[in-house]
């Protein structure tokens, strides 16, 4: 199990998924600003390289996190977190990673990027006997423009608007634009954000949310944040997000949390499946 | 336009806001804590014409040799505390990295006659295919591999976009304008 983790690794890292190349090429077409252009190719010249070399596309090679959707009859659940561990540390000397697990008093870095609660393994269970692990480096720069935003319900959907477009304002060129906004509403505080989280990643760019009422919301969201102007890296152009997630939850009645999570042109993701039977599949 | 130069530089009072550069010679890394140890304890290195870049590498030893393996910049405005200062006491010609800097940045560039240029955030492989080898690394030690202050031979490292230049133009400040206007605007028709 512990070689096809590595390899998950080394496939997010190296090789930028194919919904967010395809994103990255569209937009390079409509694009109307030569600054932005510039951006974009270097961008895409990038993903080539890496691929081609099995390079790390940035050297930012985030926080090691694995998000896991796993069948209550899983047979391999008490082997899971070991060999997720286990994998980081040795991906971080094959591929090779940068090490950034750092103790947050101390500042002393762990030096194989595992630590306290880190990699990050977030559980989510369900019918089913298989397991699936989403790998999900997540860089720095992006992840410091996250937001929470616990709004006054009376402001309602167009406070919601607000607050999105706002943020995605404020972080201007610093989470290195082209990104994908995911928004959680609802819920609570951490909900929010994880809502957030999973819909920034692991939806498909391009993918509507199957609620009509959302998936307008997320078209309109999409639309003003590109009339912002920011552009790719804040040097402005028509390109500054490359699509708007939106997920919600019930929420209480005295609030209204909207957790916002930003990722960066480098939405790196591999997907992991194992049976029952203990095959082992990278997807 | 556009300027292919070697370093030392010396005419970075030539390059304007909008010009885009590929550098080829030595590009010397330096980051928050290496800006900190610089300042403090003075440069081993010779900086006056340099190119200072901000970034934390990954760099792996093979058969005792130095590889880089990827190099994408860093966020410059960290280091907003120091760069002033720095470019006063060294004289570096090109400070790259991404994100842009501030007032006291643009002041330092002015006086000293320098530019800032951004290289697009997160092209770590692009950059470490044009990174042709390590001339030698200091505070290795001290300051771990990200931080160390690490001297890349380079060729044709780019395309870096001036963003603010020694003429007191920053890019920076037009973009953001905009944006403020783009964002008022569109607040203004929310429903």
């Amino acid at each position: 199990m512990i070689d096809e983790i590595v390899y998950a690794i080394k496939k997010a890292e190296t090789k930028l998924s194919e919904d967010t190349v395809r994103a990255l090429k569209t937009a390079l077409e409509k694009e109307t600003n030569e600054m932005a252009k510039t951006q974009l190719m270097a961008i895409l010249k990038n993903v080539e390289v890496a691929d081609k070399y099995k390079f790390p596309m940035c050297q930012d090679t985030g926080l090691q996190t694995f998000f896991l959707d796993v069948g209550y009859d899983f047979p391999y659940m008490k082997d899971l977190e070991n060999a997720l561990v286990e994998a980081v540390r040795r991906a971080t000397k094959e591929i090779p990673l940068r090490p950034n697990a750092v103790h947050p008093f101390l500042h002393k870095n762990s030096g194989d990027n595992t630590g306290r609660f880190v990699p990050y393994i977030h559980w989510e269970l369900r019918e089913g006997d298989d397991a699936i692990i989403h790998v999900i480096p997540k860089g720095g720069g992006s992840e410091n423009m996250s937001g929470l935003y616990m709004l006054s319900p009376g402001v309602g959907i167009k406070g919601i608007k607000k607050a999105v477009v706002e943020h995605i304002f404020r972080s201007g060129g610093k989470p290195c634009p082209p990104t994908i906004i995911g928004v959680g509403i609802g819920g609570g505080a951490d909900l929010a954000l994880t809502l957030a989280k999973k819909a920034a990643i692991l939806r498909p760019i391009g993918e509507r949310h199957p609620e009509d009422f959302v998936a307008k919301l997320e078209e309109e969201l999409y639309e003003m944040a590109n009339k912002l102007g920011i552009g790719p890296m804040g040097l402005g152009g028509d390109t500054t997000v490359l699509d708007v997630h939106v997920e919600y939850a019930y929420r209480h009645p005295a609030t209204l949390p909207v957790g916002i999570v930003t990722q960066c042109w480098a939405n790196r993701r591999a997907k992991i499946r194992i049976d029952a039977n203990g095959h082992v599949e990278v997807v | 336009m556009e300027y292919h130069v070697k370093t030392p530089i010396e005419n970075a009072r030539d390059f304007h806001v909008g010009d885009v550069l590929y550098v080829t010679g030595e590009m010397v890394l330096a980051r928050d804590e290496a800006h900190k140890k610089l300042l403090e304890e003075g440069s081993p290195i010779d900086l006056r014409g340099g190119v200072i870049y901000h970034c934390g590498p990954v760099v792996t030893k093979k058969d005792g040799k130095w590889r880089v393996v990827s190099a994408g910049p860093t966020t410059s405005i960290r280091m907003e505390i120091f760069e002033d200062e720095f470019i006063e006491k060294f004289r570096p010609a090109v400070i790259i990295g991404k994100g842009g800097m501030g007032q006291k940045t643009l002041k330092a560039l002015e006086e000293y006659g320098a530019v800032y240029a951004a290289y697009t955030g997160g092209c770590g492989a692009l950059a470490a295919e044009r990174i042709k080898g390590v001339k030698e690394v200091h505070f290795l030690e001290e300051l771990g591999i990200p931080e160390a202050v690490w001297v890349f031979r380079v060729e044709e490292f780019g395309p870096l976009v001036v963003t603010m230049d020694s003429h007191g133009k920053s890019f920076y400040e037009d973009i953001d304008a905009q944006a403020k206007k783009n964002l008022e605007e569109l607040l203004s028709h929310i429903q």
